[in-house]
């Protein structure tokens, strides 16, 4: 089976956002637009953080309202095809944890791939990459 | 040149106007932060402009490594400082480098005042003027942030800088809280900002920065992380913090307490790291892109005053320059004392560093009977008082009277009022930080470009001649001096937190730089150093600043050092020593 990615220990999150800049460096490149991984303040830094990635579901509710067939399961998560996509932006409203990110430049949804590059460059433990 | 780092947003507040002019020049040639503000400050800032004048720009810089690199984290400020009437500069963490980097800008400039209260919110499409006169005179900095940040709404990765009380009243070092946690501390940025009736910024950004070299790009990275989470030199700041410091400075000497009166509580000072990790650390926080996570904030539980079984817990951030100067310069011994003051510090905006150490003249003042309880408006400082204290913080932000103006001018301005000169402990009139190691500290604050510790770090110097078991030379130490902030200069163009420059050392700064297409020699990037450092003294010169007429205060020459007694004569001929090099042209730097 393939790796997953899960939120181990949220409580360890210090909000360095070194896996969001590790996930949009796959692409290469530098900045946030192409990371699928948000983390957001918890009303306040104090009170801590949500982590929020992709949970690979079993049925993908952003595969089901992809009116143009543009996501495709796989053995772990989803992809999408750009080439296809029309942007309409469905699959963003349709996931409920907020795991489908958006890149307002290309108008593309941003989906975890489950590569775990995020979890090696966690330098807390917050994330792992681990067998499903 | 990427990522969007040549495009400068400008900001008029008198019309309501922005535009971004293009500056790819600037920017390849002087890399970024520092070495940009200081450029854009010379365009921007009209010789001999008053500092609350509409005219003194607020420019903030960030560099070529930002966003793209760990532990490139910081944003560079400056402006002309309302606290000591010349070169402004303060540097932040936080969110706020990512956003104006992500929002596709190198830098912005603040220009103008404002008729009525404002906030800006900016983001990769411009600026927008909101009005913020429900803001103005809130109690609380943090309340004003959180709503700015609320009726911004919206996603991407934001940051909101804002001014407190002390800021709106024109404290002339009310500082700028950013994240709630991170500040433009010190200089009076927060001043500036409340002479434009400019409450805060909300900055968004979330594109991205392409990466001519991606097979370099990747590596260099990865090699930096991994140093960066495993190098010793970080560990200091990543398990207690900066108040790690505490303990050190304590028993060797160097730990300015109650007022410079002593130098230190010995081996086992009443406020420490390790106590404040183990009984109040209640969570850590990173600025972006940084493993550190150097922020410490503490869990203040506390019952309800007057209802049982209430209680509240308020997250307070510590390190150790706050603990210095609202605690241990003030004789406050128990940390949540000491927690109580930063707190008060923080909602009110005022620079911690420079109302302690006020607070600790006012107190020796009053000791000696230079003020008594008629010039006071009825309080009697006294050390250890932190509940008077506190008080009193909150009378100096909302600059009640005329004892309380003065304290919020500093304490050269205090002292010219009332006396006490002596132990008015400033130097280029910025209050003095918690370093009295020997002469290079002292140095540092007489030459640093902003009389800042951050400047030259000369305690760093005093610590490893205490090792060598013996001070060097006058000359040796301003030529050592300079070449430290020369070579600063360059980090904080960069721009590279200055906790990581045991990380980034000349191969790696060469190297990062490499990998997006930014083709320096290390050698190349010292000569720009000291340029900078040069152009930031040039625009002191232009506006009035004088080596010869920097006052030493008599307490720091009669407080022995772990160095020993400094003599005036030994910080003078070193002061021109460093005058001379900076004015010679010759390149002073030895790597």
């Amino acid at each position: 089976m393939g790796k997953r990615l899960r939120v181990v220990d949220v409580e360890r999150c210090v909000d360095c956002l070194l896996c969001a800049f590790a996930c949009a460096r796959r692409f290469g490149g530098g900045g946030l637009a192409k990371s699928a991984i948000a983390v957001r303040s918890v009303g306040g830094m104090e009170r801590g953080f949500v982590v929020v990635v992709c949970r690979a579901c079993e049925d993908p509710p952003c595969l089901a309202v992809c009116p143009v067939g543009a996501i495709r399961k796989v053995e772990v998560g989803v992809r999408v095809d750009a080439d296809r996509c029309i942007g309409c932006g469905m699959c963003v409203e349709a996931c409920v944890i907020g795991a489908v990110q958006w890149d307002a430049a290309e108008r593309k949804p941003v989906i975890c791939v489950h590569c775990g590059l995020c979890a090696q460059f966690c330098p807390h433990g917050v994330l792992a990459h681990e067998e499903v | 040149m990427t990522g969007g780092l040549h495009r400068v947003l400008l900001v008029d507040l008198a019309r309501h106007r922005s535009w971004v002019e293009d500056r790819g020049r600037l920017f390849a040639e002087r890399l970024g932060g520092a070495g940009v503000a200081i450029e854009l400050l010379h365009e921007h800032c009209p010789e001999g402009c008053g500092p609350l004048a509409p005219e003194n720009p607020i420019v903030v810089a960030v560099g070529p490594l930002t966003s793209l690199y760990p532990l490139a984290s910081k944003t560079v400020a400056m402006f002309k400082s309302p606290h000591t009437g010349n070169l402004g500069e303060s540097h932040c963490g936080g969110r706020s480098a990512m956003a104006l980097r992500l929002a596709g800008y190198g830098a912005m400039v603040v220009l103008g005042r404002s008729p009525t209260p404002v906030y800006l919110s900016v983001d990769a499409d411009g600026v927008r003027f909101r009005d913020a006169r429900t803001l103005w005179g809130m109690s609380s900095s943090l309340t004003a942030g959180r709503v700015m940040l609320e009726r911004e709404g919206g996603a991407g990765h934001r940051t909101v800088l804002r001014i407190g009380a002390a800021g709106e009243n024109l404290v002339t070092y009310a500082s700028v809280t950013v994240e709630t946690y991170r500040h433009f501390g010190r200089l009076g940025m927060g001043t500036v900002m409340g002479s434009k009736n400019l409450k805060g910024i909300v900055i968004a950004g979330d594109g991205d920065i392409p990466v001519a070299d991606r097979g370099a790009y990747q590596k260099t990275y990865r090699d930096l992380y991994t140093r960066a989470v495993r190098s010793p030199a970080m560990r200091k700041y990543y398990e207690l913090g900066t108040p790690e410091n505490l303990g050190p400075l304590s028993a060797m000497g160097a730990l300015p307490v109650r007022n410079l009166q002593s130098t230190g509580y010995g081996a086992e000072p009443p406020l420490e790291g390790e106590t404040l990790a183990r009984e109040h650390l209640g969570r850590r926080l990173a600025c972006s892109h940084c493993p550190t996570a150097c922020i410490h904030l503490a869990a203040l539980r506390e019952p309800h005053p007057e209802a049982p079984y209430f209680y509240k817990t308020t997250f307070v951030s510590y390190d150790y320059e706050p603990l210095y100067a609202l605690g241990t310069m003030l004789g406050v011994e128990r940390p949540t004392d000491a927690l109580h003051l930063l707190d008060a510090a923080e909602h009110l905006g005022l620079d911690a560093m420079s109302a302690g150490v006020a607070l600790a003249w006012a107190t020796e003042a009053f000791e000696r009977g230079l003020l008594d309880e008629s010039v006071t408006e009825g309080f009697r400082p006294a050390w250890g008082d932190a509940r008077g204290y506190a008080a009193m913080l909150g009378r100096i932000a909302r600059r009640t009277g005329r004892f309380y103006t003065r304290l919020g001018e500093g304490v050269d301005a205090a002292a010219a009022a009332y006396g006490g000169a002596d132990y008015a402990l400033a130097f280029g009139r910025l209050e003095m930080p918690g370093y009295h190691t020997g002469p290079g500290a002292h140095l540092t604050h007489l030459t640093g470009a902003r009389h800042s510790h951050l400047d030259s770090a000369g305690y760093a110097i005093d610590q490893q001649d205490m090792k060598a078991g013996q001070p060097r030379s006058p000359g040796e130490l301003a030529r050592a001096l300079l070449t430290e902030e020369a070579r600063r200069q360059v980090l904080s163009s960069l721009v590279i937190c200055f906790f990581a420059r045991g990380l980034y050392d000349a191969d790696t700064c060469v190297a990062c730089l490499s990998a997006v297409e930014e083709k320096w020699q290390w050698d190349e990037l010292m000569a720009l150093g000291e340029d900078i450092l040069r152009r930031k003294h040039a625009f002191k010169a232009r506006e009035g600043f004088d080596f010869d007429a920097l006052r030493i205060p008599a307490r720091t020459l009669e407080a022995p050092t772990p160095l020993g007694t400094l003599s005036e004569e030994t910080l003078r001929e070193a002061t021109s020593e460093a005058q001379r090099l900076l004015a010679s042209g010759e390149r002073f730097s030895r790597e």
